[in-house]
């Protein structure tokens, strides 16, 4: 078996699969940002809230209704999108004529809330969410063990990702998103209901993050805090791949996972804040992100 | 971006010195903070005013520099940590533990301040929120910090090496003259020619350009200073606590201060200084509440933004037609 610089492979390998999933999350999470962004001009700062809902409502219809792992993974975005819808239709329609910081702070005091009424109910011990049985164990591949879940994790999240990436660049909804994007005056002239777009926008944004708090839930620990420092980390991914394209953020978020995965196999300490310090370099050599259009 | 606000200083304010009634209030306010430590517990009125002057720093930024940060834990805290650090390990006098603090605070913000303005609007709340999880990770790992138990009992010491402050009272009036002093140092510099042209660029920033001022070295400038203010308030902090720890750096701590700010009413001169004292007496009171007071904080966000966004004394601005 190869070694590399001294490490060997099946650390390195260990590391660049942990490293893939959390890309997982990053990516789901800052395509759904990055899709809510491009129609409302809002950064939702609830979508970590959002992603730790999912995972609660995951982990209360099997507790409380005995619904189990595969109809929540529908049902469980489902529920977290109704609820964004609700809260787009009371709260955030009414800041779009403000500048787009209200929209900010305003869902900063939702993610405050959310959180806080999780931790009041439930703690922050974490709650536990089994690994569906068909996905339990994992293929040994000679030179590293793969778990069954892990694998699914990615597959799920390019599944997603790349569906979204379709459904708005290739289809005739998606085309309809964009033109409203560019110029929302103008795509509501021509008789599309724009004010709905936006609220289903906003609706599918943030299932996204509720779908990413299922898949999240058999691995992490269900805890109210699971969204509130990974949310900062995706804040850095956005501002890295910049918001302007739907496959940038995708792939940024692959991209960023797998680099703190190196870090943690060549530079432990560094891996909690690698993606900070790529951050203050793409900073530095091209402010509007790797992908982003120049303002 | 603009945020705009009513109770905006106006040049004629500027031009004729301080406004008789903003003397007045400082005047009232200076005479109240005197006689405060013997009506309550003079460590709670000491903390009511580092996160006063905290809160004061950060209007500095978002009401008159026009730039949302949401990342100004990061300067509160490691000044915080490195005047703790110099108050403990050093054995600076108080006064030099927190000048220490406070350049700390001022050089990170030149730092952040050069890489974040080159960013706008949203992106530039969210670069600055990373950095201050990047400065949260470090205080967490680094070895002076002292990981989850920060840095604990810091010696109050004495001043100049002759006055004890280990007495609350003598403590107080230090932290009186510190906090006091920053405050009225950052009414000076919204008043001053540096503050209208801040002005300017805030309500028209294609405009100031064009009038020949280099914006981006404004931005850095009030970025840094906002930074320095906000690192006198939270090296204060460590002396008056004895303590410097993970929840002055932490994200909540930076969201508390845009709550204060926005609460009080953000562009106004007295705004954030009602909406820390606001904040800190109910965190006082409903401390026992646990979670709850995140909850009831996130619910004041919301009402602040969708009902109240000019802030209490905003309001008040409106009713009596001045500035404050």
């Amino acid at each position: 078996m190869f070694e590399l610089l001294g490490i060997p492979p099946q650390a390195l390998l260990g590391q660049l699969l942990l490293g893939l999933i959390n890309g997982s999350f990053y990516a789901v999470l800052s395509l759904g940002l990055a899709v809510i962004f491009g129609l409302l001009n809002i950064i939702n700062f609830a979508h970590g809230a959002l992603y730790m809902m999912g995972a609660f409502v995951a982990w209360m219809l099997l507790n409380y209704a005995g619904i189990g792992y595969w109809p929540a993974l529908i049902l469980a975005p489902l529920i977290v999108g109704v609820f964004g819808i609700v809260l787009e239709r009371l709260l955030l329609s009414r800041l779009y004529h403000l500048d787009h910081l209200y929209g900010l702070l305003l869902t900063f005091g939702l993610a405050l809330i959310i959180q806080g009424l999780f931790r009041n109910y439930y703690g922050i011990s974490g709650l536990p969410y089994r690994i569906p049985d068909a996905l339990a164990g994992g293929y040994n591949l000679g030179f590293m063990f793969l778990p069954k879940y892990r694998a699914w994790v990615v597959v799920a999240s390019l599944v997603v990702c790349f569906g979204t990436w379709f459904m708005i660049e290739k289809t005739r909804l998606g085309a309809y998103l964009r033109a409203a994007t560019e110029n929302p005056v103008l795509v509501g002239a021509f008789g599309v209901n724009v004010p709905l777009l936006i609220m289903l926008t906003y609706g599918f944004g943030v299932a996204l993050a509720g779908f990413a708090g299922v898949l999240a839930a058999p691995i992490y620990s269900v805890n109210p805090n699971m969204g509130a420092d990974l949310i900062i980390v995706v804040f850095a991914v956005v501002v890295i791949g910049g918001m302007g394209s739907i496959m940038g953020s995708i792939l940024t978020g692959y991209f960023l996972g797998l680099i703190e995965g190196l870090t943690r196999v060549f530079y432990p300490e560094g891996s909690a804040v690698v993606i900070f310090v790529i951050m203050a370099l793409v900073l530095l050599v091209k402010p509007e992100g790797l992908f982003g259009r120049a303002t | 971006m603009t945020i705009s606000n009513s109770g905006i200083a106006t040049p004629s304010a500027q031009r004729a010195g301080m406004p008789l009634l903003h003397k007045v209030i400082f005047l009232v306010l200076l005479a109240f903070l005197v006689v405060l430590p013997f009506l309550v517990y003079p460590v709670f009125a000491m903390k009511l005013m580092c996160f006063a002057l905290f809160a004061a720093a950060f209007n500095l930024l978002l009401g008159f520099g026009g730039l949302l940060s949401f990342g100004h834990a990061a300067f509160f805290g490691s000044a915080s940590y490195v005047a703790a650090h110099a108050a403990k390990v050093w054995g600076l006098t108080p006064e030099l533990a927190v000048l220490s603090g406070t350049v700390a605070a001022a050089f990170l913000g030149l730092v952040i301040g050069a890489l974040a303005i080159r960013r706008q609007g949203i992106y530039f709340a969210m670069v600055t929120l990373a950095f201050a999880q990047m400065v949260y990770f470090v205080a967490l790992q680094a070895q002076f910090t002292g990981g989850e138990d920060g840095i604990q009992s810091v010696p109050r010491g004495a001043l100049f090496g002759l006055i004890s402050l280990r007495d609350n009272i003598s403590l107080y009036f230090f932290v009186l003259a510190v906090t006091f002093g920053g405050i009225l140092m950052l009414y000076r510099i919204v008043h001053s020619p540096f503050g209208q042209v801040l002005h300017a660029i805030r309500e028209n920033e294609p405009r100031a350009i064009s009038l020949g001022y280099n914006v981006n070295r404004y931005k850095l400038m009030v970025f840094t200073l906002s930074a320095t203010f906000s690192g006198l308030a939270g090296a204060t902090k460590a002396q008056v606590f004895q303590l410097a720890s993970l929840t002055d750096v932490h994200w909540t701590m930076s969201g508390e201060v845009v709550l204060m700010t926005l609460l009080g009413g953000m562009g106004t001169v007295f705004g954030p200084l009602v909406g820390a004292a606001i904040i800190v007496t109910m965190q006082n009171y409903l401390a026992t509440f646990g979670a709850w007071v995140t909850v009831i904080q996130g619910v004041i966000f919301v009402i602040g933004v969708m009902l109240f966004r000019e802030g209490v004394v905003g309001v008040i601005a409106r009713w009596i037609k001045r500035p404050l």
